[in-house]
């Protein structure tokens, strides 16, 4: 039953990419064909199909394999990107954690008491307006007066975006049990703390894990965003970069690297995945 | 049934949102005793109160006047040495739990190691009749046997008073009245000192010892009718006694109703 289902949703992946390539490529041909303007009309073509706009996709997974330089030696693209990806998703994980406790706490804390939900909640919200190319900056001078490593700064910034959705969902779920529920744990005169472990939290938990993968997603850009505003040599955002400057010439290289963000991305929601159905395998087995 | 008070109320007034333009007096001037080991209904029109009281009664809210004692203390204290039980009217079981789980959360707020968990669980469901579902999660179970795993669940720790507003409301006839027998032969079993709110004119003649009868607006008592049916079985429901006592709980049913 389990393999049966795993090999589903492999294959499901490998369809979807295939069409994507087949549309890619199909869009790309017919482009060229026509001069970049829809079959049989003047009306232009949105994207142009030449190789710099739009690369053949060999081209890119080819280039995937190239050797490139880096520092004094040379090595292929993917483990290029590999070792890049491995300092981004220190910077995104450290970040994820930090924002998830961060985030937790001030739902508990906005639960617990009324007026701190009164006195937080809008500032949580007025938070996430202040644009995150003029926040890292800021962050990481302090960062660096503080005698932080970058490493610290950049998962801050993470930090910043991830903490928000943990918040604001963990505190619509932990207000989530009915009047009812809470009535009982009352009449059981079981203590706040009692109440918070035994019914808040566990029934928090379909509330938290969508919030948890948006989070995943958002320290993965955090830490991207923050060191390209840092200048930190190492990294993913680092190398996208640079190709991105470097686009007219590399186009491939580009795509590439995007790839490499595209595929961490993934890996850190099979994770959460994997953690939502460790933490909800009680419930999962019933239909809802 | 022994002559110690279980339940005493006196002059209680309950007003919600007082000195306010939706202010609701919910109870007024209620005095009220319940002995150990009895067996006391609730019954009256929607709205009188009958909820309000057995919070009351369980400290789930406050008096705005005079004073529940329960079982000689106040009843914040007897809700904080869990001398009660309370069921309510829909079952309120916890989705990620078990039903065996569901039933010794209680246990477990109060310290007991789980080996004697799971024992005093299983006896729980044998006696509610759903002996091979302890491991179902409440999901799996229909409206009446989750009803019936928070009675397991009210009773396991066998608090000395057991509060139920409405407990069958959800349960069809035929499961209803085998609920009833059922709670009767727990109660005689236990001894418990049992509040029971209904809405069903048989159901409180069939069960108790004595049957409230509240007018609302503001919620009083009305009258009070003791029944006496000795031992109950399947059969006293075509008992003269029984047909007698509902009529009486009917009537009584009926003045309050004209007196609005
Ligand atoms: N928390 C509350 N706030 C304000 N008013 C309330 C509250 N709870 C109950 N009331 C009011 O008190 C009155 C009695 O309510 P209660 O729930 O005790 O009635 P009841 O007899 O249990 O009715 P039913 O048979 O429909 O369950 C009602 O008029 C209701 O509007
Ligand atoms: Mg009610």
């Amino acid at each position: 039953m389990k393999t049966a289902k795993a090999i589903r949703v492999i294959l499901t992946v490998a369809v979807v990419i295939v069409f994507l390539v087949l549309l890619w490529e199909g869009y790309k041909w017919m482009g060229q064909k026509t001069d970049d303007h829809w079959p049989g009309t003047n009306f232009g073509l949105p994207i142009a199909t030449n190789d710099t706009i739009m690369p053949h996709f060999v081209d890119v997974i080819t280039e995937l394999n190239a050797d490139i330089r880096d520092g004094r030696s040379t090595m292929p693209m993917y483990a290029f990107l590999l070792k890049k990806a491995w300092f981004t998703f220190q910077e995104a994980a450290i970040g994820f954690i930090l924002g998830l406790t961060i985030g937790m706490s001030l739902a508990i804390l906005m639960s617990r008491w009324k007026v701190s939900e009164r006195g937080l909640l809008p500032w949580i919200n007025v938070s996430q307006t202040i644009p995150l190319i003029a926040l890292a900056p800021v962050v990481v001078t302090w960062g660096r007066n503080q005698g932080l490593s970058d490493l610290i700064s950049i998962s801050l910034i993470s930090t910043y975006l991830t903490f928000f959705p943990v918040a604001v969902s963990g505190l619509r779920g932990l207000q989530s049990p009915d009047s009812a529920h809470v009535e009982l744990m009352h009449s059981y005169a079981a203590s706040w703390r009692t109440t918070l472990f035994k019914l808040r939290l566990p029934a928090a938990r379909p509330f938290l894990f969508p919030a948890l993968k948006l989070a995943g997603s958002l320290s993965i850009v955090g830490a991207i965003v923050g060191e390209i505003s840092i200048g930190r040599k190492t990294g993913l955002g680092r190398a996208i970069l640079e190709y991105a400057l470097r686009y007219a010439i590399f186009p491939e290289r580009l795509y590439a690297s995007v790839i490499g963000a595209a595929f961490l991305g993934l890996l850190v929601f099979g994770m959460i995945n994997l953690a939502e159905r460790y933490f909800m395998r009680r419930t999962r087995e019933v239909a809802s | 049934m022994n002559e110690k008070s279980a339940i005493s109320i006196n002059s209680v007034d309950k007003v919600f949102n007082e000195a306010r333009e939706d202010e609701v007096i919910a109870l007024s001037n209620i005095d009220l005793d319940i002995k150990e080991g009895e067996f006391v209904s609730l019954i009256g029109p929607s709205g009188c109160g009958k909820s309000t009281l057995l919070r009351l009664i369980g400290d789930l809210l406050e008096p705005t006047k005079g004073s529940v004692e329960v079982f000689g203390k106040s009843a914040h204290q007897a809700r904080v040495d869990q001398d009660y039980g309370m069921v309510f009217q829909h079952a309120g079981l916890f989705d990620w739990r078990r039903v065996s789980a569901n039933i010794e959360l209680p246990l477990e707020l109060h310290g007991w190691s789980k080996a004697d968990r799971s024992t005093r669980s299983q006896e729980m469901l044998d006696l509610v009749k759903l002996p091979d579902f302890g491991s179902y999660y409440p999901r799996q179970l229909s409206g009446g046997m989750q009803q019936r795993v928070s009675i397991a669940r009210a009773l396991s720790f066998k608090p000395k008073l057991l509060l139920m507003d409405e407990p069958f409301g959800a349960l069809d006839e035929m499961t209803r009245e085998h609920m009833q027998i059922e709670l009767l032969r727990i109660w005689e079993e236990t001894g418990t000192t049992v509040v029971f709110v209904t809405h069903s004119i048989p159901e409180s003649a069939f069960l108790s010892n004595r049957v409230v009868v509240l007018s609302p607006r503001p919620g009083q008592v009305h009258s009070v009718i003791d029944v006496d049916l000795g031992k109950r079985s399947e059969s006293t429901r075509q008992d003269s006694n029984f047909f007698a006592a509902a009529t009486e709980i009917r009537e009584a049913l009926r003045a309050v109703e004209e007196q609005e």
